[in-house]
C-alpha cells in the first residue's frame, strides 16, 4: 500500500470504527428528510370556519355547502351575525365569514383571526378562493413544478443544502484539529509524508462518506418523497459533489484557523451552520428579508447551492437556467480551496 | 560504540519570531550513538531548536548538518533519517498496535516484507505479542509509551528525538523505558532526548543545558557535577539555570 493509501486507509478505519458517529451521521439525513418531509409542514389544514348570517338563502346555502366540501376548511356552526368576533376571540374558530342581505344583494365579510400570522392569512386565501370559484367567471389558477404544494418538495435541497456543510465542515474540521490536539499531526509532519498527502488523505474519506449520504438522500427523495424523477438527476449529482467538495474546503479552512476541537465545532457551527439555516432559503424566503441580510445571504454557499436544486428537482431545468449559481459556486470553491490549502500549508 | 563522525552538527543555530530571539546561535555536537539529553527550563527553547533539527522550522540564521543533510535546504532528507516520539505518545488510539506500526512503517518505506519482519522483531523484544491486535486506545500508558517508541524507531533511523518521553509515568516504567533507550543506542542509533526529570540525565552519554536561548552548559553528567561542585544533576541545573530571565 502506498503513503497516500495508508493515509486514507487509517482515516476510513477511524470513521467506520466509532459506530456512534458513523450511525448519527448515516440516519441525521435520513431523519431530517422523514421530518421535514411527513411531518412538519408549512400548509394550513383545518381551519375553523363558522357562517355568520341572519337569515339563509339560497346563496348562503351554497356557499356553506361549499365551505363543507372544501378539505383545507372545516365548517364549524353558524353563529348570529353579531356574533363573529365573539366567536373567534373566544378560540372556537379561526375564521368567520360573515354573509347580510342588503336589498337583494348578498353582502360578504371574511373575519380573520391573525394572532398566527400564518394562518391568518392562509384562512382569508382560502376563504376568498373558495367564493371566486363560484363567482360567474370563475379565475383558473394552474399551480406549476409542484401542483400538490407540497412542502417537502422545497425542503429537500435546503436539507441537503444543510447536510454536507455539517458533514464535511464539521466532521472533517474536528478530525483534523483532533491530530493537532493528540500530537499525531505532529508524527505526520516529521515524516516524509507531503503535507499534500497529509490533507488528501484527510479529505477523501470523508467526500467517499459524503457521497454514500447524497446517494441514500437522493434515493429517499425520489422514492418516499416522491420527487419527480428526470433527466435532471445527473445534474443534481454533479452540482451536489461540487457543493461537497466546497463543504471539504471550509472544513480544511476551519482546521487552519483554529487549534482546539472545541473551537473547531463553534466556528463552523456559529460561522456556517446557522447562516445555512437561517439565511439560505432553505426555510425563510430570501425575497423577505430585509435588504442588508439579502446582500447577506449571497455570501453563503449554501443559497446558490439550494437555489439551483430547486430549479433542477422541483422545476427540472436545463443547465442553461443554473449557470449563473454553478458559477458562483466554483468560485467559491476555487477561493475556499486556495485559501484552505495555503493556510494548512504554511509552517512556523 | 562511539566514532568521531558526528551525526548531528550544528553551529550558530538562532530562531527570532519577530523581535523575540528563541534560539540564540547555539552550537554543539552529537556523536553516532551518543544519548544525548538536552535539558531546559520550559521556554528557554528546547522545542524550537529541537523543531529545527527534525526539519520542521527554518533557521533564522545559522548552519547545521544532522544525518548528513543541510538543516537548512534538505529537510525532507532529514525526515527519512530520523524517528520522532511526541510527549503524549501520539498513536491513533482506533487503530491496532498491527496497524499503527504498519502505518509508520509504510510513510517511512519499509515494504510489506520488511514489516512483518521488523514488527516480529519489536513484538519479541517488547513482549507486545499478545496485544498486537488490541485498540491502542485499550492500553495502558506503558505500553501505549513503548509502542510509540517502536513506531518512532521501526525504520531503523540514524537518530530518534525523544520530546519529554517519560512525562506523566510512574518511576518503574520510565527505568524500564531507559532500558530500551539504552538497547537502541547500544545498536548504534543515536538518542536525542528532553526531558524534566533530572535524575534522567544522569542516564545520559552528556548533557546540554539551555538558558534563555543559549546552552549554558554541555558534557558528561559526571564533568558537570565535578565543574559546578554537585551532587547530583538535580544541584547543576539549578546552579546554571539560575539567572535565567525567560520564565513562563
Amino acid at each position: 500500500m502506498g503513503i497516500f493509501l495508508s493515509l486514507v486507509n487509517k482515516e476510513a478505519l477511524h470513521i467506520l470504527r466509532d459506530r456512534r458517529t458513523m450511525l448519527i451521521t448515516l440516519l441525521m439525513p435520513l431523519a431530517l428528510l422523514l421530518l421535514f418531509g411527513f411531518a412538519i409542514s408549512t400548509e394550513v389544514n383545518n381551519v375553523r370556519v363558522v357562517v355568520a348570517l341572519d337569515g339563509h338563502s339560497d346563496q348562503t346555502r351554497e356557499v356553506i355547502d361549499q365551505l363543507r366540501a372544501n378539505e383545507y376548511l372545516s365548517f364549524s356552526g353558524i353563529v348570529p351575525a353579531t356574533e363573529a368576533e365573539a366567536v373567534i376571540r373566544r378560540g372556537d374558530a379561526d375564521a368567520a365569514l360573515v354573509m347580510r342581505q342588503d336589498k337583494g344583494i348578498l353582502e360578504r365579510q371574511i373575519v380573520v383571526d391573525a394572532a398566527n400570522p400564518i394562518v391568518g392569512r392562509s384562512a382569508a386565501a382560502y376563504l376568498q378562493g373558495m367564493m371566486a370559484g363560484s363567482a360567474d367567471s370563475p379565475v383558473l389558477t394552474t399551480t406549476l413544478y409542484n401542483p400538490q404544494l407540497k412542502s417537502a418538495y422545497n425542503f429537500v435541497p435546503g436539507i441537503m443544502g444543510m447536510i454536507f456543510i455539517l458533514i464535511c465542515a464539521i466532521m472533517t474540521s474536528v478530525s483534523i484539529v483532533s491530530e493537532k490536539e493528540n500530537g499525531t499531526m505532529d508524527l505526520l509532519l516529521v515524516s516524509p509524508v507531503r503535507p499534500r498527502s497529509i490533507i488528501f488523505g484527510k479529505l477523501v474519506p470523508y467526500f467517499l462518506l459524503s457521497c454514500v449520504i447524497l446517494a441514500i438522500m437522493l434515493v429517499v427523495a425520489y422514492t418516499l418523497l416522491e420527487i419527480p424523477f428526470s433527466a435532471s438527476v445527473g445534474l443534481v449529482i454533479a452540482l451536489s459533489l461540487l457543493y461537497i467538495v466546497l463543504s471539504l474546503s471550509v472544513g480544511l479552512l476551519v482546521s487552519a484557523l483554529v487549534d482546539t476541537q472545541l473551537s473547531a465545532l463553534i466556528v463552523s457551527a456559529v460561522l456556517f451552520m446557522l447562516p445555512v439555516i437561517m439565511l439560505s432559503g432553505m426555510i425563510f424566503p430570501i425575497e423577505n428579508m430585509p435588504v442588508i441580510l439579502q446582500w447577506l445571504s449571497s455570501v453563503i454557499p449554501a443559497r446558490w447551492y439550494i437555489s439551483a436544486m430547486r430549479k433542477l428537482m422541483i422545476q427540472q431545468v436545463g443547465i442553461a437556467e443554473i449557470l449563473q449559481e454553478v458559477a458562483i459556486l466554483a468560485a467559491m470553491t476555487a477561493l475556499l480551496l486556495v485559501a484552505a490549502v495555503r493556510k494548512s500549508n504554511r509552517k512556523s | 560504540m562511539k566514532n568521531n563522525e558526528p551525526v548531528i552538527a550544528v553551529r550558530g543555530l538562532t530562531k527570532r519570531f519577530g523581535d523575540f530571539t528563541a534560539v540564540d546561535g547555539i552550537s554543539f555536537e552529537v556523536g553516532r550513538g551518543e544519548i544525548f539529553g538536552f535539558l531546559g527550563a520550559n521556554g528557554a527553547g528546547k522545542t524550537t531548536a529541537m523543531r529545527m533539527l527534525c526539519g520542521l522550522s527554518r533557521p533564522t540564521a545559522g548552519e547545521g548538518v544532522v544525518a548528513g543533510c543541510d538543516i537548512a535546504s534538505d529537510y525532507e532528507g532529514i525526515k527519512r533519517r530520523i524517528g520522532y516520539m511526541s510527549q503524549r505518545f501520539s498513536l491513533y488510539t482506533c487503530l491496532t498496535v498491527t496497524e499503527n506500526l504498519r502505518l509508520f512503517a509504510t510513510i517511512y518505506g519499509l515494504g510489506s516484507k520488511e514489516f512483518s519482519i521488523r514488527s516480529a522483531e519489536l513484538y519479541r523484544w517488547l513482549g507486545m505479542e499478545p496485544m498486537k491486535d488490541s485498540l491502542v486506545g485499550s492500553l495502558p500508558v506503558g505500553w501505549k509509551q513503548k509502542l510509540a517508541f517502536a513506531a518512532a524507531t521501526i525504520h531503523r533511523p540514524e537518530i530518534v528525538f525523544l520530546d519529554e518521553p517519560t512525562g506523566g509515568v510512574d518511576p518503574v516504567t520510565r527505568r524500564k523505558f531507559w532500558e530500551l533507550i539504552y538497547k537502541a543506542a547500544s545498536d548504534g542509533m543515536t538518542v536525542f532526548v528532553t526531558t524534566h526529570y533530572l535524575d534522567e540525565a544522569e542516564y545520559c552519554d552528556r548533557v546540554s543545558i539551555m538558558v534563555d536561548g543559549r546552552v549554558k552548559a554541555l558534557d558528561s553528567p559526571r564533568n558537570l557535577k565535578a565543574r559546578y561542585g554537585a551532587e547530583t544533576m538535580d544541584e547543576v541545573f539549578r546552579i546554571v539555570a539560575k539567572e535565567a530571565q525567560r520564565t513562563d
